[in-house]
């Protein structure tokens, strides 16, 4: 418990003094969704009605942006193989930079994304919605990411690399994010669907931090 | 059981066992493939609804199933590499990739041939073939993993956790393209062939899909050998930089 | 011979399955050909490689190959 708040501490340390990877992923959130109405035209009712799908795209995006960087730095400076042998669990560690990272990423999306469903002409009704659903699906992108980020550690081209190894596994937490503010604007209830990526988030959980450990055992053999 | 395992963690063995095995694979492949095609094409008959496309599920259903079968055969390999760490293991693995990725890739093709006449677009969102999709994106996310690294070993081992994690994902992927589809499209999905179908049909797909299966064994018998041999390439090479 | 036309004509789809049948075989097969070609390729290259590592041996070291 204490080596995760010591590493939550420091890496939250590390990205403030950096300072620019919470700024940056926000910012190329809000372009990235600017360039759908110069794309599909600026008319109300379809941004509207894309409205939910482009922020949760534009938010999986940006959140994968960060990701390369969550273990290279420490693998390059030889910290990631003192961390190996630590007596903090691998996995607990791992938890702790995924918290991180979500805690520097996830979260100024969340703030973020109402401003940008008011520019998209996104339904009032909506909104808490579209803070819940991205409440509880940032983590497991960030947690799914983490996976990513371990396995591409020391590869060639690894930030692309990166996106379409992980892309395909944020589609049912797109899907699902998307359908719960979809659902709530068109006057349903969106329980099934808050339970579902409730769900993913407790089974990635430990999952995660497992395979990603595995994987950063691999990368220092 | 487990004296069969080990007896063919030796890679020697395996080539020569692979050797005996090859040609009867390529034997089978052809014969049924050929008894196959000729009933798929000629044998057979059209469908009372469909038509004569109805002969395209011949290639596409086989194509599909060895798409799902090769995957999870790739994630069985990369759990026995990672957890008992067997040589041959992770070779099956890296060397079943590009023919499931090749089946997969058929099968959307086929998939989308099969489905113009009947819906009248080159391309249908529906649930299976957008499943199909993301399962070719599984592929070839294993497939560039497996090749990004300049050590073949640790790309071998970081992409038998991918397959794994990916197989894990791939019910939830499915489970979440079917919700997002009848959330969608809430007309009814085309049923392959009814509820039951024609035993003159099952024919020609059933010697298909064992074909593809034996192909399958052939192409793989192949590529493990080429890797194997890869290896000990590499072995010789380094033997001789260090003496 | 109207019956050979009917045959490829497949009842007016034959954009359709003639198509599908002719890329899988050709995709199939050239799967298999390309995988034969790199493991006739990897098998010529060991070989080489081992008759150089006996030709080495040759002058009168004593070096156990493996």
């Amino acid at each position: 418990m204490i080596g995760f708040v010591q590493i939550l501490r420091r890496d939250l340390r590390l990205a403030q003094r950096q300072g620019m990877d919470s700024v940056m992923a926000v910012m190329f959130f809000v372009i990235a969704v600017v360039l759908f109405p110069f794309g599909v035209g600026p008319e109300p009712n379809i941004l509207a009605r894309i409205a939910a799908g482009v922020i949760w795209v534009a938010a999986l995006l940006s959140s994968m942006l960060s990701l390369e960087r969550l273990f290279q730095t420490d693998y390059e400076d030889g910290s990631l193989e003192l961390l190996t042998l630590s007596p903090i669990t691998l996995e607990v560690a791992v938890l702790a930079k995924i918290t991180a990272h979500w805690l520097t990423t996830g979260l100024p999306l969340i703030i973020a994304a109402p401003l940008l469903a008011v520019l998209l002409n996104m339904s009032v009704s909506g909104f808490p919605m579209l803070i819940l659903a991205l409440a509880l699906g940032t983590p497991s992108l960030s947690l799914i990411g983490g996976v990513g980020a371990a396995l591409i550690l020391g590869s060639r081209r690894g930030g692309v690399l990166l996106s379409l190894l992980i892309l395909p596994l944020y589609i049912p937490v797109l899907i699902f994010g998307v359908s719960a503010v979809d659902a709530v604007i068109g006057g349903f209830e969106a329980k099934a669907q808050l339970l579902i990526m409730a769900g993913f988030l407790l089974a990635a959980l430990p999952l995660c931090p497992w395979a990603a450990a595995a994987a950063l055992r691999q990368s220092v053999e | 059981m487990t004296m069969l395992f080990h007896r063919f963690a030796n890679p020697t063995r395996f080539l020569r066992l692979a050797a005996v095995i090859q040609p009867w694979m390529a034997g089978i492949t052809l014969l049924l493939g050929a008894a196959g095609l000729y009933l798929g094409l000629v044998g057979s008959p059209g469908d009372y609804q469909q038509g004569q496309s109805v002969r395209i599920m011949y290639v596409h259903v086989p194509a599909a199933w060895m798409a799902l079968f090769i995957y999870s055969s790739m994630a069985i390999s990369a759990a026995v590499g990672l957890i008992w760490k067997h040589p041959l293991a992770d070779l099956i693995a890296k060397s079943s990739a590009p023919i499931g990725a090749c089946f997969t890739f058929l099968s959307l093709l086929t998939g989308s041939l099969w489905g113009k006449p009947m819906w009248g677009t080159w391309w249908v969102w529906d649930a299976r073939l957008t499943s199909m999709l993301v399962l070719f994106f599984l592929y070839l996310g294993y497939m560039a993993l497996v090749n990004a690294f300049d050590d073949p070993q640790r790309g071998i081992r970081a992409s038998s956790i991918l397959v794994l994690v990916g197989f894990i994902n791939v019910p939830i992927i499915k489970f979440s393209v079917d919700w997002w589809n009848t959330l969608h499209q809430p007309a009814s999905v085309f049923k392959m062939g009814g509820p039951s179908i024609d035993p003159s049909m099952l024919w020609p797909l059933m010697l298909m899909a064992v074909a593809f299966n034996t192909y399958y064994v052939w192409a793989l018998l192949v590529r493990v050998r080429a890797e194997i041999i890869a290896n000990r390439i590499r072995i010789l090479r380094l033997k001789q930089v260090h003496g | 011979m109207a019956s050979i036309a009917e045959f490829f004509g497949m009842g007016g789809y034959a954009g359709y399955i003639w198509p599908s049948y002719i890329v899988t075989v050709v995709l199939m097969v050239g799967l298999l050909v390309v995988s034969r070609r790199q493991l006739r390729s990897n098998e010529q290259t060991y070989k080489m490689l081992d008759a150089a590592r006996s030709e080495e041996n040759k002058d009168g070291t004593v070096e156990k190959k493996t």
